[in-house]
């Protein structure tokens, strides 16, 4: 594993990181109440536990940069910069939602942002952050395109074949793996014969590593690295970020597969708590402090949740616009 | 010239005219293309805009996908319409969705060629005919050029729409020899065309099947029978309003189409004219499709499970007599 090289933290860096993640572990919070109270529905993949990956990377990144992203998404969607409130009121099928209430949980957009959506197909995303960065490659772009996948994805046909068409073309793709160590259910050992990620991107050819994912610096320091290393060079790279889902994998799942004294272990070395230990020890933050970001985080969840009520539903007349696109007049 | 060089000169033209433009598929370059389509563009274009791809339809797929959400205007070539089942997940999941489901933020311009069809006897994994399934999906466009001037003009029309489309070659059609007709610069990807006017029964068809259609027209006539052939060019959206307009005058239709008949492109044919003109008919809606089992090899099986200018016209046959008209 990849460690951090140690660079001093600020006291403004540090309250910045842990400013996001509060930002997202509220947020997911309140849809797991909103969920409960109906007012949000279809498949809910929360995301708690893996804030430091979403806001260690996008941190790293240039806004021109191109994301492509998971079901998993919420943390992705809110680090990059997606109002919280355009975010809630997609969840709730709002017309003010970031994809107008079409695409829900698993497919948040910003064509603004270069965010192209949650794609809700293990690895159907991976071949088109490929495109984007061939994109980039032939207009001579020097941004690059980063596509997050878990690892269950590493099990699907498209992530080799694009790995291998990535290498193989020298494109500047970033694949960012979140290892939470389960596909669904199934734990990572007893569904890959090889369950070293980043092993499996060096048989292409491509510069690969491990990264503790619930160390945001760690995460923040990588991405950058090989974000620069890719632009300099045009190939790709790829980071196995390794993590651990707090919740379940879905509001569907009574988690029968795993033990509740692995997740209580994995939540004492969470990104939130660990980060928060870190800037207290090294006298950068108070508790006062913390308190003051999680009230704020709370506020603005709470200012989205109006917004997302207050909003109108899309007119049913519709429905049909957008399936093909609508052209200038 | 040949259809094939029609596409090809299609290719060329876009490829000079656009620099957004690029071609990608599995030996499009060195090769030559598998039916020798691009032939001669890796020479004038280059290596980076005339892209060999290795055997993974999804990742091309989805990079033509990707590519296209970047700013270019990608032809990816999927060899025949049989491989394009390994990239059903880009096509459907992605192409077909990412307009609608970002509330209109991103379109999809990219262009999918297919070879499509049997007809060479090279049994069932080769010889699909899947335009019909494709045809089932809101979000993309289904374009099928039968005709030299479709053949060199169709693609510009497709690279300058904003939506995903998919162009289904049929593989009997690519050694077809023609003149482009004179003067013609553009095609459109909206409406139907009449290649045969005629006053007793409508032939609703496409690709290999209108020529086939042409040739039993042919044969009709000498019978007196007036067959009016309709090249539908787009699978999805279909010109209902050409199906209609010809229909309503020969108050007959015979559909041929080398999909199967089950859940099919025809039945939905069938039932718009059921739904839109049914009380113009003198006779029921007729269809001629491909025998419902895998595509044989042997020639005589092959031969028997398509349509072909003998049923058709034995199915016109029908239609009009049984109708007590004539």
């Amino acid at each position: 594993m990849r460690a951090p090289t140690g660079a001093p933290v600020t006291r403004e860096h540090g309250l910045e990181l842990l400013r996001e993640m509060l930002r997202i572990r509220c947020f997911e919070d309140r849809c797991y109440q909103l969920y409960g109270q109906m007012k949000i529905r279809g498949f809910l993949h929360l995301y708690n536990g893996e804030e430091a990956v979403a806001v260690g990377a996008m941190r790293a990144l240039r806004p021109s940069d191109a994301i492509v992203s998971t079901y998993r998404e919420h943390g992705h969607a809110i680090a990059r910069g997606i109002a919280m409130s355009k975010v809630m009121a997609e969840l709730y099928g709002k017309q003010t939602g970031c994809s107008r209430g079409r695409g829900g949980s698993m497919h948040l957009f910003d064509a603004s942002k270069r965010f192209y959506g949650g794609n809700a197909i293990v690895a159907g995303g991976l071949p088109i952050a490929v495109g984007l960065a061939l994109a980039q490659k032939l207009q001579r772009e020097s941004d690059i395109s980063v596509c997050f996948f878990g690892d269950g994805a590493v099990a699907e046909g498209e992530f080799h074949e694009s790995l291998n068409l990535a290498s193989l073309w020298q494109l500047p793709a970033l694949f960012l793996c979140e290892n939470n160590l389960y596909a669904m259910g199934t734990a990572l050992e007893r569904a890959q014969s090889e369950t070293d990620i980043a092993a499996r991107a060096r048989a292409y050819r491509i510069d690969a590593a491990a990264v503790d994912g619930m160390d945001v610096f760690a995460v923040e320091e990588s991405v950058r690295g090989a974000a620069e290393r890719i632009r300099h060079s045009g190939g790709p790279a790829l980071l196995e970020m390794r993590t651990y889902r707090f919740r379940a994998h879905s509001m569907f799942d009574p988690q029968l597969y795993r033990d509740k004294a692995e997740i209580e272990a994995w939540q004492k070395k969470g990104p939130i708590i660990t980060l928060t230990t870190r800037l207290k020890a090294l006298g950068l933050m108070t508790e006062d402090d913390y308190q003051r970001l999680e009230r704020e985080a709370s506020a603005e969840v709470e200012s989205a949740v109006q917004f997302a009520e207050s909003s109108p539903w899309e007119p049913v007349e519709d429905l049909e616009r957008f399936v093909y696109a609508e052209r200038r007049a | 010239m040949t259809y094939r060089d029609a596409v090809r000169e299609g290719i060329r033209d876009a490829m000079r005219t656009d620099p957004r433009v690029f071609l990608m598929g599995e030996d499009v370059g060195r090769y030559g293309g598998s039916y020798a389509v691009s032939r001669g563009l890796l020479e004038e274009f280059g290596p980076e805009r005339i892209r060999d791809a290795p055997l993974s339809e999804s990742a091309f797929v989805g990079a033509g996908i990707g590519a296209a959400l970047g700013g270019l205007r990608p032809i990816v070539e999927v060899m025949t319409v049989n491989f394009s089942l390994l990239a059903l997940d880009q096509i459907m999941n992605n192409a077909a969705t990412l307009s609608h489901m970002s509330g209109g933020q991103v379109s999809v311009p990219v262009v999918i060629r297919l070879a499509t069809g049997a007809g060479r006897q090279l049994a069932a994994q080769h010889s699909h005919s899947l335009e019909g399934w494709y045809a089932h999906i809101p979000g993309l466009r289904i374009a099928v050029p039968s005709t030299i001037d479709d053949a060199r003009f169709m693609l510009a029309a497709a690279l300058a729409c904003p939506d995903p489309v998919l162009l289904f070659e049929h593989l009997y059609l690519y050694n077809m020899e023609g003149d482009l007709t004179p003067g013609l610069e553009r095609v459109d990807l909206d409406h139907a065309a009449i290649r045969r006017g005629g006053r007793d029964v409508t032939l609703i068809t496409y690709g290999w099947s209108l020529h086939k259609c042409l040739a039993a027209a042919e044969d009709l006539a000498k019978e007196g029978v007036e067959a009016e052939v309709l090249d539908l060019r787009t699978l999805r959206p279909l010109d209902d309003a050409a199906i209609m307009l010809s229909v309503r005058r020969t108050r007959r239709a015979v559909i041929v189409d080398e999909g199967w008949r089950s859940g099919s492109l025809s039945a939905e044919i069938t039932t718009r004219i059921v739904e839109q003109a049914f009380y113009d008919l003198d006779a029921p809606v007729a269809r001629v499709c491909t025998v419902e089992a895998p595509v044989p090899y042997a020639k005589h099986l092959e031969d028997a499970a398509l349509p072909s200018p003998a049923r058709i016209s034995s199915a016109v046959r029908a239609v009009v007599t049984g109708s007590g008209a004539h």
